[in-house]
């Protein structure tokens, strides 16, 4: 992550990731594409509907925040190679756990999302490789959470740049 | 309204079909470079020599693919009411181009709202599987559905 080898990766740190800007032609690109729920296609379904009004799907927040996280580390492994430094990087992620639509996101709404490293294991198997555990989470506007979920990612150790 | 699926209509362990879904080379390349370009989502050569051992699709293109398969499968004609969250979802193996996903959605569990009678809280597992029943990504969490009779 950033960059950085497992070892230089910080618990407790808090990474900004960006923000992503919700409007009515991404939300209802991504709701024909993957999520075709009236709430989130159709405005007079939408008043009608959970949220009271047309609402991003929940899997679009979470596309959202993967596109920020990249290119949040994008530029942080740039700036490492502009210094002459390796650059050390995740491998694919087992997956996430307690990932959580707190509240709905509108069309206008922007989301700013960030990460907080939370821990950090060895793996027996892989000695240049570990787990990177983290809590990432989204506000709007307003300063409101809503949502987060709990990554875990494989990543590099300093044997393995 | 009448027509379509409640909490009532909802068993413990019934399942749900879902799919087929064709995983397209257009499609995993749009969703990655929209919101996941990564060299292993975008790029043959790179996908062929990462550990993902072909051009994969993203995981969360994968959870959009499924979402897709939910909407299709019995959503779109059930009384649904939107998903707090999901308790944990594992990417097993790799979703590759030229794949067709398949799955089931079974009940674990299902209670009513103590706070809002309207609503029932389905516990649910989603499985997906490629054309040769390998396990791609299994998926825990809860749908809301609205109760029939409240």
């Amino acid at each position: 992550m950033m960059g950085l080898p497992l070892e230089d990766i910080e618990i407790g740190k808090v990474h900004e990731l960006g923000s992503y800007a919700f409007t009515r032609e991404n939300v209802l690109s991504f709701a024909r594409r993957f999520d075709p729920q009236p709430f989130h296609l159709d405005d007079n379904a939408a008043a009608r509907g959970p949220f009271g009004r047309l609402a991003a799907s929940g899997w679009h927040t979470a596309a959202a925040w993967m596109k920020c996280y990249i290119a949040t580390n994008q530029v942080a492994e740039a700036k490492r190679r502009v210094e002459g430094k390796l650059c050390y990087t995740t491998r694919p992620s087992p997956g996430f756990d307690n990932l959580k639509w707190i509240k709905p996101v509108f069309p206008g709404d922007t989301i700013n999302y960030r990460l907080t490293v939370t821990g950090k294991r060895d793996l027996a198997s892989r000695p240049d490789l570990g787990m990177l555990f983290s809590r990432s989470e989204g506000f709007n506007q307003n300063g409101e959470l809503v949502y987060s979920y709990e990554g875990k990612v494989l990543s590099a150790k300093q044997s393995n740049p | 309204m009448a027509g379509l699926l409640h909490f009532e209509d909802f068993q413990v362990g019934q399942v749900f079909p879902l799919g087929p879904y064709p995983v397209t080379r257009e499609e995993v390349l749009d969703f990655a470079r929209e919101f996941d370009p990564q060299d292993f989502h975008l790029d043959e050569e790179a996908a062929n020599a990462s550990v993902l051992g072909g051009l994969a699709a993203s995981g969360w293109h994968t959870c959009a693919m499924l979402m897709r398969m939910i909407a299709d499968g019995y959503l779109n004609r059930a009384a649904g009411m939107g998903s707090p969250g999901l308790s944990e979802v594992k990417w097993l193996k790799p979703v590759l181009v030229g794949e067709t996903l398949t799955g089931t959605m079974t009940v674990l569990a299902a209670r009513i709202s103590k706070s809002r009678p309207e609503m029932g809280i389905l516990d649910c597992r989603w499985d997906l599987f490629n054309d040769k029943h390998e396990k791609k990504l299994d998926q825990t969490g809860i749908n809301f559905m609205r109760v029939r009779q409240p």
